[in-house]
């Protein structure tokens, strides 16, 4: 039974890696120009810092994530591994909180303060930025099983 | 079986668990004042300015121009999830005499990780707001309107900070009880 628990937080771990990854692979290749008026508008997710923190955020936890799956689950460092879990379990969420505020931004656009939408003029953008949240939401819920995980592993009376 | 009550009596009144109860006490304490700030200030966040947008004749046409927090989603959504959070530390606090038990008290530190998640993710995507309001776009021509309406970026500012602050209170909040949790192990089969 134990067996089985570990076998699947070991995928849970891939799949974390499998998700960083993408998710910083789609938002770096996302990149979409469009002219209006003869003037060339080019979208790219340099342009806002709320897109380049996620991408920087899932790069770390992507490193993170490959550096973890060749430490042996019983040495020393396995207690600190929990702790580095948390924090980036967190880091993960409050940077798909920023995106997602950027991308409902640029969906809905906001009239009050005369901000409009861009995702109608540069839809390959907003293609790119949705699968890349998409990607980070999996990789979110992945790293808070893991996170609970570690919680069960610190809860049981085999904790060393 | 008195020697096992023993046991636990005498382990709960070691120095370094009323220690660490006290921390956690005054950790939440602290962080309820601190998200319901947070909340507080972004709920009470409105300006309203009137300019002349025309001349006709003698007579300016004036209109009038308003910020406030309920028209931007992510400003609704933090104003929410500070909410909840200092409801949430309230009852946990007026509750305290009835979660002795360890099984509660594993139910209160998911729920308070789940709080704290509320909170993280309610200041970034408030902070992104922020810096955009502040900055602007000008790829996206989103021109900044922190230079119109001051006052409201200032106090959302300042609940923004509250927030970050209980926000950190919480972390601290949820190391100290798992810490807590694990050196009640030994007492875990007198529940």
């Amino acid at each position: 039974m134990a067996k089985v628990w570990r076998v699947f937080f070991l995928l849970l771990r891939l799949l974390a890696v499998a998700a960083t990854l993408c998710a910083v692979v789609i938002m770096a290749t996302s990149h979409d120009s469009t002219t209006v008026f003869g003037i060339t508008l080019e979208a790219k997710f340099q342009h806002t810092p709320a897109l380049v923190f996620f991408v920087v955020a899932n790069g770390i936890a992507f490193i993170y994530s490959l550096i973890v799956l060749f430490i042996p689950s019983t040495s020393l460092l396995s207690r600190s591994i929990i702790v580095f879990d948390v924090i980036l379990a967190m880091l993960l969420t409050a940077a798909i909180a920023a995106a997602g505020a950027m991308a409902q931004l640029g969906k809905k656009g906001n009239s009050h303060a005369g901000w409009f939408p861009i995702c109608d003029r540069v839809p390959n953008f907003c293609d790119h930025v949705m699968g890349a949240m998409i990607c980070g939401c999996v990789a979110v819920i992945t790293f808070l099983l893991i996170v609970l995980y570690d919680i069960h592993q610190v809860l049981s009376p085999k904790f060393p | 079986m008195a020697d096992e009550n023993g046991k636990q009596t005498e382990m709960e009144s070691r120095p370094w668990h009323q220690t660490v109860t006290l921390l956690l006490v005054s950790l939440r304490l602290a962080a309820l004042v601190a998200t319901s700030t947070a909340a507080g200030l972004m709920a009470f966040n409105k300006e309203t300015k009137t300019v002349t947008v025309a001349v006709v004749g003698t007579n300016p046409i004036l209109q009038s121009f308003t910020a406030a927090f309920q028209q931007t989603p992510a400003f609704v959504y933090f104003v929410l999830a500070n909410a909840i959070a200092s409801l949430y530390n309230l009852l946990v606090m007026l509750l305290r005499p009835c979660l002795k038990n360890r099984g509660r008290q594993v139910l209160v530190h998911l729920l308070d990780m789940v709080v704290f998640a509320l909170v993280v993710t309610g200041a970034a995507a408030a902070a992104s707001m922020a810096e955009l309001g502040k900055n602007g776009n000008k790829y996206a021509r989103w021109n900044p309107i922190c230079d119109r309406f001051e006052a409201f970026c200032i106090r959302g500012g300042v609940a923004l900070v509250a927030a970050f602050i209980g926000a950190v209170l919480l972390l601290l909040m949820n190391a100290l009880s798992v810490v807590g949790l694990t050196c009640k192990n030994v007492t875990s089969n007198n529940n």
